[in-house]
């Protein structure tokens, strides 16, 4: 090494500490200010106004609620567009939600709370007038939320993890609540996991995306050693049963009798690697959709023959549809919008 | 000494910032799902053993500790910023694993830096007070990284950059500030040039394990790492049993970090007092006591604190003690060498454990698993105390 004096270490020292002071408080600053602009809508995107949101049926006809991504002061609330027009004007609810999901007159928002040093998070179940009726604390990031087609039931997924070195062991933790009883499933976890009429015990059990048949039955993702699987789930059992392999957040149809999925397809990039399915309850025959995108959603049926979903967009996300039965091609219905339900 | 925990305590700010904030990022910054099962799988665990040794090999060659230590951090460095470019989940794994390489690659040489620079006797308290900063380090990272956020929201290009040039900083502080490994220290002072080169062949390194004594502690570390259960099972277990609120989840790591930062030098004196084998096993009986107390029919509440302060304690125990035996039995022109052996050993046998647990959990259930974890540990901990340590330097205290 080459011999310098204490005194030369100490004034390169100095100086580089100065400039890497500059470097982190000029991107500090670019970031803030980055994101004040959010803050103020674009031109050219949707025109966006605070009114009033109901999950309640309308008699005008049907709604979308939806996060709104476009910004601007209304950004990241829920709002809502009659669903014959939904490039039109959106009401904004002043309620913020990462994640929404709703269904006869129940609604439920993950949302951020800012803390101190950390955000944490939260899962407000909202009235028809989206007014909080219970919240629980969160263990880690909203990304799934449903209600059952009843409104009693509701069930979200997040994910945990990151607290080894380079945080690269994700789990998900999904919890099952009843609205009416308040009786609360933290973890779908400690059901009793069933394959082939045999008792699963593993420590790698992970569940997301459930999607509910009625007010006892479910369906959802388990994941265990490197795979995934349907399974379908009894509430008052406290059991999920093994359906079948390699299906992710699957949405039930209406009539109860598909399942729309995003399929985990060999061959594909590692980074886009899912497609959507639909997979007939009765007949377990699968048909791919029209979309050839990669989507990372759990969809939402817009009526017994099509579903919507997002994929990533200029705001974040915007969102399209695509016919469930295979046919045609997906249209985009939407942009800068995440986490739609129809009302 | 000091200068070395700088440079730990400054990089474990600018990773553990990157840690924090990684699954936000990839969750909410990105919107992807990261249920890849690991971004990094156990293929490259493989391969970062083998990077580890590498490391340790090329440092000891013409005593080039200090640049293969300054690669290593220097390789993460860079690391910071490209994770900004990579958008997708295989690349950002790539950008991971070569942080880790960074990671692999430092460890072994930093840790002969620290022991050439202390005195013998009084080595277990200089690995302690590293361990310690560097367990301050990720402790402040994640405040620092939150702060950012909070400032700006969505932030993530600000946190990696401002985690750039704190790693940066780290690099300086160690390139100006911690001498060489041939700076006059007594190990290395006798040792001519010519002499040292010859006597670092790749024969030489595989070599050290025909010495008794590096023998009988890289034996001892493997056989106690092949009972020692992995942080995340162990967190698991504590959920499980006791019924942790998923809120405080979270934080569960931060209670044995709290306890290593605490313990981690006066354990390290007590090493240098009493013997460090002795120490090292001490901390598998406080491991055995906490796997005692998970398996037990207590459900106090004091229980998880009870838990995660042994679980602390062994880390403060074991960790840096660990090294400061290695330090003992290796010859000082082998140091980087036989310390990356051992450590190398101990992570793969905890590899072990870990994949067999998991399998042991699925097939009997979490009780009985960790019952045989704890029966397995008693029986590696008879016989590791059993082996008889070889003659040693002059220094070493008899065990």
């Amino acid at each position: 090494m080459t011999p310098l004096t204490r005194r030369t270490r100490l004034l390169v020292l100095l100086a580089a500490v100065l400039v890497l002071s500059a470097v982190a408080a000029t991107t500090l600053l670019h970031a803030s200010d980055r994101a004040a602009r959010k803050d103020r809508a674009q031109p050219g995107g949707p025109r966006v106004t605070a009114g009033p949101v109901s999950l309640v049926p309308a008699a005008a006809g049907r709604r979308i609620v939806f996060r709104n991504l476009a910004w601007g002061p209304h950004r990241d609330e829920l709002t809502s567009v009659a669903a014959t027009t939904p490039g039109g004007t959106r009401s904004a609810s002043g309620v913020k939600c990462l994640r929404f999901y709703a269904a006869a007159g129940t609604g439920v928002c993950l949302q951020a709370v800012h803390g101190a040093v950390q955000d944490s998070y939260r899962a407000v179940v909202l009235d028809a007038q989206l007014h909080e009726h219970a919240h629980y604390a969160l263990p880690g990031i909203p990304t799934r939320a449903r209600v059952s087609p009843s409104g009693h039931l509701v069930a979200w997924t997040v994910f945990v993890g990151g607290d080894s070195y380079a945080g690269t062991d994700f789990s998900t933790r999904t919890a099952v609540l009843d609205t009416r009883t308040g009786r609360f499933d933290a973890s779908l976890e400690d059901f009793g996991a069933i394959r082939d009429g045999h008792r699963l015990r593993a420590a790698d059990l992970n569940f997301w995306g459930v999607t509910f048949a009625d007010d006892e039955h479910f369906y959802a993702t388990m994941a265990t050693g490197g795979k995934t699987f349907l399974v379908r789930g009894d509430l008052n059992a406290r059991t999920v049963t093994v359906v079948r392999a390699n299906v992710e957040c699957p949405s039930l149809s209406p009539d109860g009798t598909r399942i729309v999925f995003k399929k985990r397809v060999s061959g594909l990039p590692a980074d886009a690697p899912w497609r959507l399915y639909v997979l007939d309850l009765r007949t377990m025959r699968e048909t791919p959709l029209g979309e050839t995108r990669s989507v990372d959603d759990q969809v939402v049926w817009r009526d017994g023959r099509t579903v919507v979903y997002s994929l990533p967009g200029d705001y974040g996300a915007d969102l399209y549809s695509v016919a469930a039965d295979g046919s045609g091609g997906p249209h985009r219905l939407m942009g800068a919008a995440l986490s739609p339900a129809y009302l | 000494m000091l200068a070395l925990g700088s440079v730990s305590l400054i990089t474990d700010i600018s990773s553990e910032m990157v840690t924090a904030v990684l699954p936000l990022y990839l969750v909410a910054g990105l919107g992807l799902s990261p249920l890849g099962f690991g971004l990094l799988d156990g293929v490259y665990n493989g391969f970062s053993a083998l990077v580890r040794l590498a490391g340790g090999h090329l440092a000891d060659r013409g005593g080039r500790h200090k640049a293969v230590a300054v690669f290593g951090y220097g390789l993460s460095a860079v690391c910071k910023p490209l994770l900004l470019l990579a958008g997708s989940l295989p690349l950002i794994g790539a950008v991971l694993a070569a942080d880790r390489t960074g990671k692999g690659l430092r460890t072994a040489p930093r840790d002969a830096l620290i022991s050439l620079a202390a005195p013998p006797e009084a080595r277990g308290r200089a690995f302690g007070i590293h361990r310690a900063m560097d367990t301050t380090g990720a402790l402040l990272g994640p405040l620092a990284a939150f702060l950012i956020l909070h400032v700006a929201a969505d932030g993530y290009d600000a946190v990696f950059t401002v985690s750039f040039c704190v790693a940066a900083l780290g690099v300086l502080v160690l390139v100006l500030f911690v001498p060489g490994s041939r700076t006059g220290t007594p190990d290395t002072a006798p040792s001519p040039d010519g002499v040292g080169r010859s006597a670092v062949s790749l024969r030489a390194a595989v070599g050290l394990l025909r010495r008794r004594d590096v023998r009988g502690l890289a034996l001892c570390a493997l056989l106690l790492g092949l009972a020692t259960v992995s942080d995340s099972f162990v967190y698991l277990l504590l959920q499980h049993r006791l019924g942790v609120p998923d809120r405080w989840f979270a934080l569960l790591p931060l209670g044995t970090a709290a306890a290593f930062l605490l313990l981690a030098v006066p354990l390290g004196r007590l090493a240098d007092r009493v013997g460090r084998r002795k120490v090292f096993l001490g901390g598998h009986l406080v491991l055995f006591l906490a796997y005692g107390l998970l398996l037990s029919s207590w459900h106090g509440t004091a229980l998880p604190y009870a838990v995660l302060a042994l679980h602390g304690c062994f880390y403060a125990a074991t960790d840096g003690v660990l090294m400061a035996a290695a330090a003992e039995a290796v010859p000082a022109e082998l140091r980087s060498s036989g310390m990356a052996l051992i450590q190398t050993g101990q992570a793969f046998a905890r590899f072990a454990c870990s994949i067999a647990f998991g399998a042991a959990w699925s097939a009997w259930g979490d009780r009985t698993a960790l019952l045989a974890a704890a029966v397995l540990l008693a029986v590696c901990a008879a016989l590791s105390a059993a082996l008889r340590p070889g003659a040693g330097p002059p220094m070493s205290v008899p065990v």
